[in-house]
């Protein structure tokens, strides 16, 4: 049976005509005040959709370059590498400072490391400007669902939203405007951090113990599978984070390291039954300090013992 | 049609038919205190609010029928996060978003049959305690913006005449919750009880010390602790005002019995020593019972009825 509060059936005090001003997500044309009555779903992305497609990014083709023309997008400033690496009840998400356009350095303090909501944080690499679009609409998207239901999602409804609001982004990922996110989160019910990555059409892949994404990332984790150990202190992940960005910046020219000269170091939040933080200024330079300071004497970094103890 | 009605009389009807409907109800309160805007509400229910977060500096409370609230804080949640969205978060407004609620309502009211039986606070905080704002918006969509404190919905002038009693700049939370049960325990709003119970009130600030999402519930141990706090505050009145009635009455026993005996030999019997009574007195004085309480009013009767008579949830 339909009522008027689903929208199957007019409103008791409205016209026969649907009174098209005060239900519904209006059409293109309508007027602001017009959609907002009788929302149906609590979801933020869905309603501008309907309310206002424009505004989603990349949902439309950008128009004018055919596909692949590499000149147009190797122009574009592209965010580079991320790290994650799950702690001891909770997970650590770090980034670099460079953004980079081809060979040429466009950015150096770029931020690529947010807080999507009290009890997650998402990181991105690809197309700098609509990355920043994503995250921006992912933000609103998990804090409307919460503010709309009273209570946030699930980690794994988050996640899962986050691949959707990614495959939106299909069209401008068919012309190479590829963005790629990694999320993080603590899960309040097996309290533990947990990693999702995701491809240019979506996913999530839950990802265990440590991942990383973007240009430096073969390096990242390559030292982070070294360097990495189950349930880690905090800061010690902190560490194995900063240690595996210095070695993505030292093989990868797009991955920036600690800029000892201008004081740009990376950005590093940490998810914990606490919630998100991200860590000062001074904390981040004095992790970034401690590495540059050993890699003085050993340039490779702290070796991994050969053979496995035991 | 067949019957021809002026519109004064339609509009009176309509006008009437609302102020029926949230006249059923009971009151909520919002007032500024020193660290933000307090929000209190009579609501036996923890599931289904009549306070709400709208934005990061923007709250929401309403009373009247909870389907027609609640659709109208859901519009303003996305009004608010479509404006953040397009533009910046600071271009969100309690102004606007009043602005935008008062067209609605007006027009809602105007244009169809049954007007909507609410009554919506939209309360803002700012940098300093000088730019929070209060806007509150009644069923035909007129705005007013309220100096510091509002009472809305149910009795809301006896309440509204409690809090004025009660109110000044800068309480602090507890003497602003304080103020607050007062004046909801004032007469006919609702049964009086004589106790408060966490668990039928809901409460929730704006507060400045916070940042992004300033908007937070108080809810069971620090609610109950506040309650605590306020029953001290008010026993502690009581008996300062017993003992300060205790002292009158001895220092005028002391001056009769003076100038009876015409010696002044008893300059020890003067207020300093006076005790308080075992028991608070003045129950009519310092310490009002303070009762938003369980049953409503309103429980059982059918439609049309106010507040507390949600739909099923879903």
């Amino acid at each position: 049976m339909g009522s008027y509060l689903d929208g199957s059936q007019p409103a008791p005090f409205g016209r026969a005509d649907g009174d098209s001003r005060l239900r519904g997500a209006g059409g293109p044309g309508s007027k602001p005040s017009a959609g907002f009555m009788d929302r149906q779903g609590s979801s933020f992305a869905d309603f501008l959709a309907a309310y206002s497609p424009g505004l989603l990014p990349g949902r439309t083709p950008v128009p004018g370059i055919p596909a692949g023309d590499g000149q147009v997008l190797r122009d574009l400033p592209h965010a580079t590498t991320i790290v994650a690496a799950a702690c001891e009840h909770g997970v650590v998400l770090a980034g670099d400072r460079r953004a980079t356009s081809g060979s040429m350095i466009s950015k150096r303090d770029v931020d690529k490391v947010f807080r999507s909501d009290e009890y997650s944080a998402i990181g991105y690499s690809g197309t700098g400007s609509l990355g920043m679009d994503v995250i921006r609409a992912f933000q609103v998207e998990l804090e409307h669902y919460e503010k709309m239901e009273g209570r946030p999602l699930s980690l794994e409804g988050k996640a899962n939203r986050l691949a959707w609001m990614i495959r939106g982004n299909l069209p401008a990922a068919m012309q190479g405007f590829i963005v790629v996110p990694l999320f993080v989160g603590y899960d309040e019910d097996a309290d533990r951090g947990r990693i999702f990555s995701y491809d240019p059409l979506g996913g999530p892949y839950e990802e265990h113990r440590f991942y990383s994404i973007g240009s430096g990332s073969v390096f990242a984790r390559g030292s982070l599978k070294k360097l990495y150990a189950d349930d880690m202190p905090v800061r010690d992940a902190v560490l194995a984070c900063v240690q595996a960005l210095y070695d993505a910046a030292d093989d990868d020219s797009a991955t920036g390291g600690p800029d000892l000269t201008r004081r740009i170091f990376p950005v590093i939040a940490t998810v914990t039954a606490d919630g998100y933080r991200r860590l000062s200024e001074a904390e981040s330079e004095d992790y970034a300090e401690q590495v540059v300071q050993a890699r003085m004497s050993e340039p490779d970094g702290p070796s991994a013992p050969l053979r496995a103890a035991g | 049609m067949p019957f021809y009605v002026s519109p004064e009389q339609s509009m009176r009807d309509k006008a009437d038919y609302a102020r029926k409907g949230i006249a059923r109800g009971r009151s909520c309160v919002a007032l500024k205190y020193a660290g933000g805007i307090l929000m209190v509400a009579p609501n036996p229910s923890s599931a289904l609010h009549k306070i709400s977060e709208l934005y990061d500096r923007i709250a929401f409370a309403a009373v009247g029928r909870y389907n027609e609230y609640e659709n109208l804080r859901k519009a303003g949640v996305t009004y608010a996060d479509i404006t953040g969205y397009q533009f910046d978060r600071r271009d969100v407004t309690a102004r606007g978003i009043a602005n935008w609620y008062a067209q609605t309502l007006g027009t809602i009211f105007t244009e169809s049959n049954k007007p909507f039986e609410v009554e919506i606070v939209v309360a803002e905080i700012g940098r300093q305690a000088t730019d929070d704002q209060i806007y509150r918006i009644t069923f035909d969509g007129s705005v007013s913006d309220e100096p510091g404190f509002v009472a809305f919905g149910g009795q809301a002038d006896q309440v509204s005449a409690v809090l004025k009693e009660r109110y000044r700049d800068s309480l602090s939370l507890a003497e602003a919750f304080a103020a607050a049960l007062a004046a909801l325990a004032a007469p006919s709003n609702g049964e009086q009880r004589p106790d408060v119970v966490a668990a039928q009130l809901e409460v929730a600030v704006l507060d400045r010390a916070r940042d992004h999402r300033t908007f937070r519930r108080i809810r069971a141990a620090r609610l109950e602790e506040l309650i605590g706090e306020v029953r001290a505050a008010e026993q502690k009145a009581a008996e300062q005002k017993a003992a300060e009635q205790a002292a009158e009455q001895k220092a005028a026993e002391a001056a009769e019995a003076a100038e009876a005996a015409e010696a002044a030999d008893s300059p020890e019997e003067t207020p300093a020593d006076a005790s308080a009574p075992d028991e608070p007195a003045d129950p009519a004085g310092a310490a009002p019972p303070i009762g938003p309480d369980a049953a409503d009013s309103d429980r059982g009767s059918g439609q049309g009825n106010g507040d507390q008579t949600p739909p099923s949830p879903l």
